[in-house]
Parts: C-alpha cells; structure tokens; sequence
C-alpha cells in the first residue's frame, strides 16, 4: 500500500464565473481519518468528486493511492468508495439486491458470503429483503455505507456521513468507521459538519473557505492556535472570516 | 488489506460482470413491479389489435392489401420493434436518473461503454417483453404470424433493433446535456422517424424531395425490403446493405452523442446533481 493515500496538488474548479475550488493542495496519510470542514458552498463536496474523478478537474493534479486519477481512474476505482446523502441507492430495490448489483460492479467474486457478512455487521438483518425506499434515514445511511463497503475500500470518502441521523444511530456509525479502519488500516476523507464527529475520527483537519484551504491541523493543534476550547468555536471563527489569534 | 474486489476489473475492453450487474439492477426492477411489466406489453397490444381490425376491413376493400394479407399488422409489429428498442434504452437509462443513483455507478469500474452495452441488454428484454405478447396474440385473433415471414424476420429485426438503440443513445446524451426538461424526446423522437420510414406506404409515396431524407433511415429498407417478401416473395440483399449501412451511422452516432454528453456531465459536475 502507498504511504500516501490522497495527493492533491493545486487542484482547481471553475463554473464559468463561479471559482468552487481553488487551488489546493493537501496529502492525506494512508491508513489516517482527514476531515474537510467548510461551510455551504465552501467547496468540500467539489473537492471530493473529483476525488472520485465524477468531475474534471479544471486545473491542477489528483494521485490517488499512488495513482494519476485522470489516466489511472480505472485502476484506482476497485480499491475505493464512497457515500453520500445526495446520492441515493434505487428506492424500488431491496437492500440485499442493491448490495448484489454493485458487488458484481466491483467484482466480487464470493458476493453472496459478503453480503451476508455486512448485514450482520451493519445490523441489517430486519430490513435485508425490504425496499430501501421503504427504509428510514437512518436505516437508508446504514445500507448506503454497506454499499459504500462491499468492496473493502483502503479508501472511503464519505460526504456527511452522520448527516440526518439520531445521536444514537450517529454514534453507532462512527464506532464502525472506527473499527473499519482499525481492521483494515483504510484511509478515511470525511466532509463533516459535525464538529464532534471529526474530533472524535479525524487526526487531521483541512478547513475550506470559498474553495480555499484556509488553515489545517490536528484537532487539538487548531483549537489552541485559534485560542478557543472547542472545534466548533475554531470552525465559527474560519468561516466568519476571523484570524487566527496566532 | 483483505479488500475482496477482485481485480479482475480489467481497465481495458468491456467487463461482462459489470454489464451483466446493470443488467441485474434492471431485471429485479421489472421483477418487482407488475405495473412496468403491464405497461411495456399494453401498448403494441393495443395497437397490433387496432391495426388488425383495420386490415380486415381493408382486405374486403383494398386489392392492395388484400394481396397480402397482413402486411400492415406486419408493419405495426415491426416498427414497434424500433420504438421498444428506442425506449428501452431510454427509459432505463432515465430510471438511473430518476434514483439519483448515476453518481453511485460511475464511481464504480463501470465504463461508460459498459453502461451503454448494459442499456442495449436491456432494450432487447423490454422490447420482448413489450412485442412478444402481441405477436403472439396476432396469431389466434386474426391468424397471423410474423413468423410466417421466415428468416428475413431475423436482420429486418436485428436492423430495427440498432436503429432504435442509435436513437435511444442518442436521446440519452440530449437528456444528460439538457436535463429534466428534455425527457419528452424519449417518448416522441422515434415518431419523427414514422412518416419517412415507409411503415405503411411505398417511400415512392414520399415527395421527391423527400425520398432521399427517407433513404437516410434504416426502417425505410426494412420495410420496403418486408414489402418485398410480402408481395413478390423475395428477399432483397441490395435493401439489407442499405439498412446496415445507416445502422453503421446510427449506433455510431448515438453512441458519440451519449459519450460526448457524459464527458461533458463529468466536466459539469451533472453526475452527482441528476435527479427528479
């Protein structure tokens, strides 16, 4: 496995007169949690997708897992994944066949054994064989992150991954994040709002503003540069555009 | 890493795993709704009866059809094909829309070619699933088999089949590039071909002018090389050429216009904002 897992350099996105990304430049570790923390607009669902090569580039380079992602896309996709709100499984297809038709998207070859294994993993036992439209968010978020696993990423980008959940159910996805990546040593790239969930997951932090990377570090680093006592506070402060008291 | 993908996802040529898992999201989708099944058969049933009426009246009044009995059901039955063929690539490409769940897809191995291929799986199941039971009602009701017209059955249906899938690519494209708003081509493009194709009537009937247009068209060669067998039992190699020529045209240019507007979706962002 590559030591790095993510390398962005100058990566840049225009719409016609709208610049959502601009310019950045960031490595992620393999094997670590990254968070990308920015408000509305701020460019961290942009950034992604082009994580994903689902959106060219404008300007500026993506290695991903050790390779080019605008001519090594196809070498790259099996080894990873992802998750989000603004992206939905088919409603009319039951959680077991959409876990089938993306399996043999990627190839597995026990897809049968591996489907059972992440029902039971992700508690899917109640509502394996019914409709994922029929489902709750956050049993619909369950299933989305079983897709987002069928295939054992090293690295998963996730958009929002406890977006709309209970505290309860919130909480049970970020042990299993944790466990994941502990099992298997993956690489995680979250876009959070949630200020809690990336102290609790992430060992660094990029902060986005307008498509720029506007400051970055641990957790802990960030909050006593920022003089503040929660990331919460520190995330207010960048994004209502005030210096860091250092 | 125990990371279960196998790579046998080879980044060159065309997976048949991945087709066939488009293919499976597809069937489990018909499988579980009677309704899609009901409404892909009602439709060329409804017509083949209309136009089986039609040509019983006609065969008491018209000399010209009743030298051959059953060419218009014949010709109903074949243009369906086109339409099913058409559709079926379009609707099931609109069903990925409509659940928001292209984005999914293509951050999977899935090629765009792969996805293309997996639409034209597709149409050849929507479309017999749609003209199969009216040709085979055709039967007892008015005791007529488009089997009867023996193998050239088997290229006017392939050359029917490419030509709706050219078109259906191609309305695919517009609607990634055009969104919501151009959905209605995927129901009306197909009957902008009807009057040049020479379902029903002779392309002699056409206006001069607009011959040369019809003979742009590959149903055009179909039907007048039906019309052939029908009337003077013979089958028309120069007509194929013609038919397999504009097939040549049609897949290509469908196919362009489908990868043209998705490389253009990626640019975009459209992937991760389709939807309803």
């Amino acid at each position: 496995m590559a030591l790095t897992a993510i390398e962005v350099d100058g990566l840049t996105k225009r719409f016609e007169r709208v610049t959502a990304v601009d310019g950045i430049s960031f490595t992620v570790a393999a094997g670590t949690t990254v968070a990308l923390l920015g408000g509305n607009g701020a460019g961290k669902t942009t950034t992604l997708a082009m994580l994903l090569g689902l959106l060219e580039p404008t300007a500026g380079e993506v290695r991903v897992l050790g390779r080019d992602m605008r001519h090594e896309r196809a070498h790259v996709l099996p080894r990873m994944n992802f998750s989000s709100p603004y992206v939905d499984l088919p409603h009319r297809l039951t959680t077991r066949q959409n876990l089938r038709v993306y399996g043999h998207l990627y190839g597995i070859e026990d897809v049968g054994d591996r489907i059972s294994g992440l029902i039971e993993d992700l508690d899917l036992v109640g509502f394996a064989d019914r409709p994922v439209g029929a489902l709750s968010a956050g049993q619909r978020t369950r299933v989305a992150l079983a897709k987002a696993l069928i295939n054992e990423p090293e690295l998963l980008l996730l958009d929002e991954p406890t977006a709309s959940l209970d505290p309860d159910t919130g909480d049970w996805v970020r042990s299993y994040l944790e466990a994941y990546q502990r099992r298997l040593g993956a690489t995680i790239l979250l876009a959070s709002h949630n200020m809690g969930e990336v102290e609790r997951l992430c060992r660094h932090v990029l902060m986005l503003r307008q498509g720029r990377i506007v400051d970055r570090g641990s957790p802990a680093d960030l909050i006593q540069r920022y003089g503040r006592s929660t990331l919460e506070q520190v995330f207010l402060d960048i994004a209502r555009s005030r210096e860091a008291a250092q | 890493m125990t990371a279960r993908a196998l790579r046998q996802n080879a980044p060159v040529g065309l997976s048949i795993g991945r087709i066939g898992a488009i293919v499976l999201r597809h069937y489990y989708l018909l499988k579980g709704s009677w309704a899609r099944i009901f409404e892909l058969a009602y439709w060329p049933t409804v017509q083949m009866i209309i136009w089986g009426f039609t040509t019983q009246f006609f065969i008491g009044h018209s000399s010209w059809v009743a030298q051959a009995t059953g060419v218009l059901l014949a010709a109903v039955l074949l243009w369906d094909i086109v339409f099913r063929a058409q559709i079926g690539i379009t609707v099931s490409f609109l069903e990925e829309q409509w659940s928001r769940n292209l984005a999914n897809l293509f951050v999977t191995p899935l090629k765009p070619s792969e996805f293309a291929v997996a639409l034209m799986v597709m149409s050849i199941i929507r479309t017999a699933i749609g003209v199969g039971p009216a040709v085979l009602l055709a039967i007892p009701l008015y005791h007529f088999s488009i089997f009867d017209l023996g193998l050239p059955l088997i290229p006017f249906f392939v050359c029917l089949m490419i030509m709706g899938w050219g078109i259906g690519l191609a309305v695919c494209g517009l609607v990634l590039r055009f969104g919501a708003g151009a959905e209605g081509l995927a129901w009306a493009t197909v009957f902008g071909f009807a009057p040049i194709s020479g379902i029903y009537y002779p392309i002699s009937t056409l206006p001069w002018w607009l011959q040369p247009v019809a003979w742009g068209t590959p149903a055009a060669y179909v039907f007048e090389g039906m019309r052939a067998v029908m009337y003077e039992g013979v089958f028309r190699w120069d007509l194929l050429a013609g038919a397999l020529i504009t097939d040549a045209a049609y897949i290509a240019v469908g196919l362009f216009l489908f990868l043209i507007a998705f490389r253009w979706a990626r640019r975009q962002g459209k992937l991760l904002q389709q939807g309803e």
